[in-house]
């Protein structure tokens, strides 16, 4: 079964994306596909090459640019919720790429579900 | 259709409106701060309770146990699962719905 | 970080873009609205709902001077003449559905008059059957 997945906050104030990182995890150990995680809101700062959290503390970050590079997950963020935010090309991290909102929608289309995690 | 809920229901009204507007039969899964729902001996205990006759509910494990709670604190009639088993009621059920 | 191409020629789906959120106090009600506006161009059903305080993004008279933020309030209106083109375009297979569910709209009394759109009321036991219905639901 295909997923696709929406993150709708950032990686510290809320759980929402260590909530949908364990839930893709768990879904491609299950010999499902993540074809797509698309970041939106606030979630477009979990794509922030800048972010640096203490030693003892989960990188998200790099967790989302570890999987996508393992795993072939396409990891979009939102071009507009972006530029809101400063998180363009130049902020981008690895794994990541910019593109537009239709992303989201043909994600509904292609996936069996689209999975939400937000606040 | 599957619902999840992250939001405590001591906070926000995630827990009620879902109750509204879902069908009998459909599931539930608390997660998040939405595991507070499933404990017994609170104010909104009943409303879940209530709630286990008409749909599967199911409430994520590492969730509980992050916060210091555990399976005898939960209501019964309310399953706990891992996140396999919130991937697997994803698949079984049809659109998810998050209640944020 | 390789782009996946989805085969979504020909697949028609039932969106559901689910309000919950006031406006202006959070940017959930903005944000929902582009990507209604966005699911138009890939021609797919949608029913725009407004349940909660979801219900308060469509009253009238927004004036945000006051605030200096945008007032987004006339977005809502793009919707209603889109849906009004897809039902009047026989060619196309679009169907939008503008809904407030009574129960939220009564709780905070108001009544359709205060609505700057026009909204189809439906009952908690009727929009849980529209939710039922979706094949995919956006919410915030």
């Amino acid at each position: 079964m295909k997923f696709g997945i929406l993150i709708n906050e950032g990686p510290f104030t809320h759980q929402a994306s260590d909530s949908a990182y364990h839930f893709t995890k768990a879904a491609l150990e299950k010999g499902h596909e993540v074809p797509r995680v698309f970041f939106y809101y606030d979630g477009v700062n979990n794509a922030n090459k800048f972010s640096a959290p203490q030693a003892d503390d989960r990188n998200l970050v790099k967790l989302w640019g570890e999987m996508a590079s393992q795993h072939n997950v396409d990891l979009v963020v939102c071009v507009a919720a972006g530029m809101r935010r400063g998180i363009t090309e130049d902020s981008l991290a690895e794994g990541f790429r910019i593109s537009g909102l239709g992303q989201l929608v043909e994600a509904g289309i292609g996936c069996d579900r689209l999975m939400m995690f937000g606040d | 259709m599957f619902h999840t809920i992250n939001k405590s229901p001591f906070e926000r009204n995630s827990l009620d409106t879902c109750l509204r507007l879902s069908k009998k039969g459909s599931a539930i899964l608390l997660f998040e701060d939405g595991v507070y729902a499933a404990l017994k001996g609170t104010q909104v205990s009943a409303k879940v309770e209530g709630a286990v006759g008409e749909h599967p509910i199911f409430v994520l494990g590492p969730d509980l146990k992050a916060r210091g709670l555990s399976e005898d604190h939960v209501i019964e009639g309310v399953s706990v699962v891992d996140y396999g088993g919130f991937v697997d009621l994803a698949a079984e059920h049809g659109a998810v719905n998050a209640w944020l | 970080m390789a782009e996946y191409v989805f085969e979504t020629e020909g697949v028609k789906k039932t969106f559901t873009f689910l309000n919950r959120k006031a406006p202006y106090g959070t940017i959930y009600a903005l944000e929902v609205l582009e990507t209604v506006l966005i699911s138009a161009a890939f021609e797919q059903h949608a029913n725009i709902v407004f349940v909660d305080d979801g219900v308060y993004q469509i009253k009238k008279d927004q004036d945000t001077a006051a605030i200096n933020m945008k007032n987004f309030s006339p977005t809502y209106g793009i919707i209603e003449m889109e849906k009004e083109d897809a039902d009047e375009d026989e060619d196309m297979d679009m169907v939008w559905r503008i809904i407030v569910e009574k129960e939220s709209m009564e709780a905070r009394g108001l009544s359709p008059d205060d609505f700057k759109v026009e909204v189809e009321v439906l009952s908690s036991a009727e929009l849980a059957d529209v939710l039922e219905q979706s094949d995919v639901v956006i919410g915030g």
